[in-house]
């Protein structure tokens, strides 16, 4: 580690500073004004909700993106980086939020690649397995050098991708949702490592939507809300409450089971369900799980403990090994997944970028794509019927776009999802399947996505969601199964306590 | 949340600038640009080539061109891309040749003289059954669309050599006391001194026009393209969708097969080699991204005139056929260049600074 600064403990001290930054693409602002200090050897946590700027502004910071206007400051110098090359050779490195590994390439390629460590006849590929063990034991992640990317849990990438930041030896580290797909140990080993970090000097940009995690480890704190600076404070000042006022500007909740009415028959009854990996091992073991109409139920995981699987093999994505799943008491076990909308089946997925939508069509043709058959008269579709369409759907989960014919990239993460859910409630399910509905959304956007869920189980909808957060299932649902290794480990009702959640899941309360 | 979000709306509803403008309409009207520059600068050469005679020539040479092409774009929307459409252009071309020489039933040991709309009819099919081969090896046995059509390709030009044992059929005519004349009319006849092979591609455009843009299907083949998975969770057949492209496309390949042969008044097992490669330059030159859900018939027909008419210039001003080449590809590269500006550049327009805006997802590790 020898590139690292010398500890100078003037802490505190701002290394690099954004002073008035503005940016613009074309006429929207996605920064108006900002100042923004990082302190020397301390971890500076960034507030805020889906396209409230923080990712524009790591953006400026890392050199990706330069500023319309305002300037940066870098140990008390105006600097101005052309790219995030320079910007790395000046010390700064950041850790994206997606992904940006090789899945065909082993760790150590990945963690030395571009800038491979060379000899006058080639590579050195022993010194870098080295230093790449060297950087898994510091993380404590049982990781050989040579395993392939793509064999890794997505935990486990985020981890390779978090070694190759460190493995620049970089004195400021922008980390962009880092723990998104780590597991609670993971996540203690990360923070770990980030204190250790920090008292060698390093400062750290750290971005979260996980509030209560960001609090733990955060010495500053600032809030972006809608391309402004709303608020800052050191750690001693805040709590959840204040960011969470000063992100979403007023009181909010993300609602109560909603009540005062009787549940219907059985819809969808999940009987003695297995689902079985590549490698041979039951992801979903014997699992038998019924909703009736009107009921929200929620199922609680760890990552890896089958919800994703479960739900698939449910629309009818892959093959059930055992059992059979019935909707409204009919077997559907065999019918195609379009099939199975039809009559009132549908899945939400989990990877809204992969599996929700497509970036090439406009919010509105991605709105309707599930229920083409709703607007189509004889053999030709009917642009007025797809555009009244388009206008409820849109109306109806409240999407903050220009118009049905905008560009799906054009809304922020949290209006994307609203679309994908959109777009499978305008094919009036029955029975909807939520994976992860509030996987990258902002705060204000998860309480309207729950909001939705409810009112939509009042008319009758039966729902299942699945979620890693614990304060998720204390929201809306009626009844609320804790996954682990495939099977259910516990069931309890709306009036559990997290801890109980937690201990039934075998994650270990991280406090 | 009211007040939330402001940032990510008004993309597409942004007001742009005089100057950026004129940017966007030259990238997105390229190709039409690009026919405009070669008609003007051809007609300058040669006193020959703005004539209506010349470029009623020149457009049923286009035709075959625009038959494929049009068949590739389908294709090249799901994100598939077919290299057997030359071959199989090939192969039926001399299949009619073979039935228009009669069918021998040795059972009833008489020869059988199909009529010429049997004979289009069952060249058609076989070349939606060519198409489905590489439907199936694609969708349900998960080969590559390039290595699938690429067998197809050797394949189908085999049997055409074999099947003719190499000769050309040169009498397609047919005679009137067997009831099978009309073959030349595709190739010969005009209508209002319009060739029927331009108007075969004209009805086929619009059929497609129609087909991509009004039915169910035509979303599908998007929505395939643009994320084949997200499709098929929300319930799109894809399957069904990337066999039935490739029909349509083998169709198509039929359809210029009957054409280009009864142009030549000749079906020889060689006809469309490498016709496949020019399909895919119009295509491209038309705007259609490679990587699926993007592109439409206009451009594709764009690109293929702009294909033809480069080609039959070059001919007319006396250009040698080696300049030829390299004059083409070098205008499939520049219309490839701009396709990857053009879509680096979407969702968001030109920033009002002039500066590159770099794309979003940047894989670190590859820079330094």
């Amino acid at each position: 580690m020898s590139a690292l600064p010398k500890a100078a403990h003037t802490d505190g001290e701002a290394v690099m500073s954004a002073r008035n930054v503005a940016k613009f693409f074309g006429s929207v602002r996605a920064l108006n004004g900002v100042n923004f200090d990082i302190h020397r050897g301390q971890v500076t946590t960034l507030f805020g909700e889906n396209g409230a700027g923080k990712s524009t502004l790591m953006k400026i910071l890392a050199g990706i993106q330069p500023p319309t206007s305002g300037e940066i400051i870098l140990d008390g110098e105006p600097v101005r980086f052309s790219s995030s090359t320079e910007a790395r050779n000046r010390g700064i490195s950041i850790i994206h939020q997606e992904l940006s590994l090789a899945p065909n390439l082993s760790v150590r390629d990945n963690i030395f690649m571009g800038r491979e460590i060379r000899t006058a006849t080639g590579v050195n590929f022993a010194e870098e397995a080295r230093l790449t063990k060297a950087l898994m034991e510091e993380l404590e992640e049982d990781i050989d050098p040579m395993t392939l990317v793509e064999d890794l849990r997505l935990g486990q990438q985020q981890i390779v991708e978090i070694a190759r930041a460190l493995s620049v030896n970089s004195r400021i580290l922008i980390m962009d949702e880092p723990t998104s797909a780590l597991s609670a140990t993971e996540v203690e080993v990360l923070f770990k490592v980030i204190r250790d970090l920090k008292s060698r000097g390093v400062s750290i940009v750290y971005i979260s939507h996980h509030l209560e995690e960001a609090l733990q480890i955060t010495d500053h704190a600032v809030v972006l809300r809608d391309g402004n600076m709303t608020a800052k404070a050191p750690r001693s000042e805040i709590d959840l409450e204040w960011i969470v006022r000063n992100m979403v500007g007023d009181n909010f909740d993300l609602g109560s089971p909603p009540t005062g009415y009787e549940f219907g028959d059985v819809a969808l009854s999940i009987d003695d369900v297995v689902v079985t990996e590549a490698s041979g091992a039951n992801v979903v073991d014997h699992m038998s799980l019924q909703v009736r109409a009107g009921e929200i139920v929620c199922i609680y995981g760890l990552m890896g403990a089958g919800r994703t699987e479960l739900l698939e093999a449910v629309a009818g994505r892959g093959e059930l090994m055992n059992g059979k799943v019935l909707l409204e008491g009919e077997d559907v076990s065999g019918a195609t997944i379009a099939e199975r909308i039809a009559k009132g089946l549908s899945l939400v997925p989990e990877d809204r970028q992969r599996d929700g939508l497509v970036q090439t069509m406009t919010v509105g043709k991605n709105l309707s794509l599930a229920s083409i058959g709703a607007f189509v008269k004889g053999c030709f579709t009917s642009p007025q019927r797809e555009r009244e369409l388009v206008d409820e759907s849109i109306r109806r989960v409240t999407v903050k776009t220009a118009g049905g014919g905008a560009a799906i990239g054009s809304l922020s993460g949290g209006n994307q999802q609203k679309v994908v859910i959109g777009k499978m409630l305008a094919t009036n399910p029955k029975v909807l399947l939520l994976d992860e509905p509030s996987r990258g959304i902002d705060i204000g956007a998860k309480a309207e996505v729950f909001r939705l869920i409810a009112e939509r189980a009042r008319q009758g909808l039966a729902v299942i969601y699945s979620t890693s957060e614990v304060g998720e299932c204390l929201s809306v649902a009626h009844r609320i199964i804790v996954m682990a290794r495939g099977k259910i480990s516990a069931e309890f009702g709306p009036d559990v306590s997290k801890e109980q959640i937690m201990a039934a899941s075998g994650e270990s309360v991280v406090e | 949340m009211t007040t939330a979000n402001k940032t990510a709306q008004g993309v597409q509803g942004a007001p742009s600038r005089g100057g950026i403008d004129i940017v966007r309409i030259l990238l997105e009207g390229r190709a039409f640009f690009a026919l405009i520059v070669i008609i003007v600068v051809f007609s300058m050469l040669s006193p020959v080539y703005f004539s209506t005679a010349n470029f009623l020539v020149m457009a049923s040479h286009v035709a075959i061109y625009g038959l494929l092409a049009i068949g590739m774009l389908v294709v090249i929307l799901t994100g598939g891309i077919d290299l057997s459409v030359g071959s199989t252009l090939g192969l039926c071309g001399v299949v009619a040749g073979a039935l228009m020489q009669g069918v021998e039933i040795e059972v009833l040991g008489s020869i059988f003289y199909p009529s010429v709309w049997v004979v289009v009819v069952l060249t058609c099919a076989l070349g939606g059954f060519i198409g489905a081969v590489n439907g199936v090896l694609i969708a349900y046995l998960k080969v590559p669309a390039f290595v699938a059509t690429l067998g197809v390709l050797y394949c189908a030009r085999g049997v055409a050599l074999l099947l003719t044992n190499g000769l050309t059929y040169n009498n397609l005519g047919g005679q009137p006391e067997l009831g099978n004349t009309g073959f030349d009319w595709l190739g010969f006849n005009t209508f209002f001194n319009v060739p029927i092979g331009v108007l075969v591609l004209v009805a086929l455009a619009i059929i497609a026009v129609i087909l991509l843009n009004r039915t169910a299907f035509g979303r599908w083949v998007y929505s395939t393209g643009g994320n084949a998975r997200a499709a098929e969770l929300s319930g799109v057949p894809v399957k069904f969708t990337t066999i039935s492209v490739y029909v349509f496309s083998g169709i198509c390949a039929a359809v210029a097969g009957l054409v280009l042969s009864s142009q030549l008044t000749s079906a020889g097992p060689t006809a469309g080699t490498t016709y496949e490669l020019t399909a895919i330059a119009a295509v491209v030159v038309g705007g259609a991204a490679l990587t699926g859900g993007r592109g439409n018939v206009r451009g594709t027909l764009l690109g293929a005139f702009v294909i033809g008419f480069l080609s039959d210039g070059l001919v007319i001003i006396g250009v040698s056929a080696y300049w030829q080449t390299v004059f083409t590809g070098a205008v499939i590269v520049l219309a490839v260049l701009m396709n990857s500006i053009q879509y680096a550049k979407r969702p968001k327009p030109l920033p009002a600074s002039g500066n590159p805006v770099i794309p979003q997802k940047e894989p670190a590790g590859k820079l330094a």
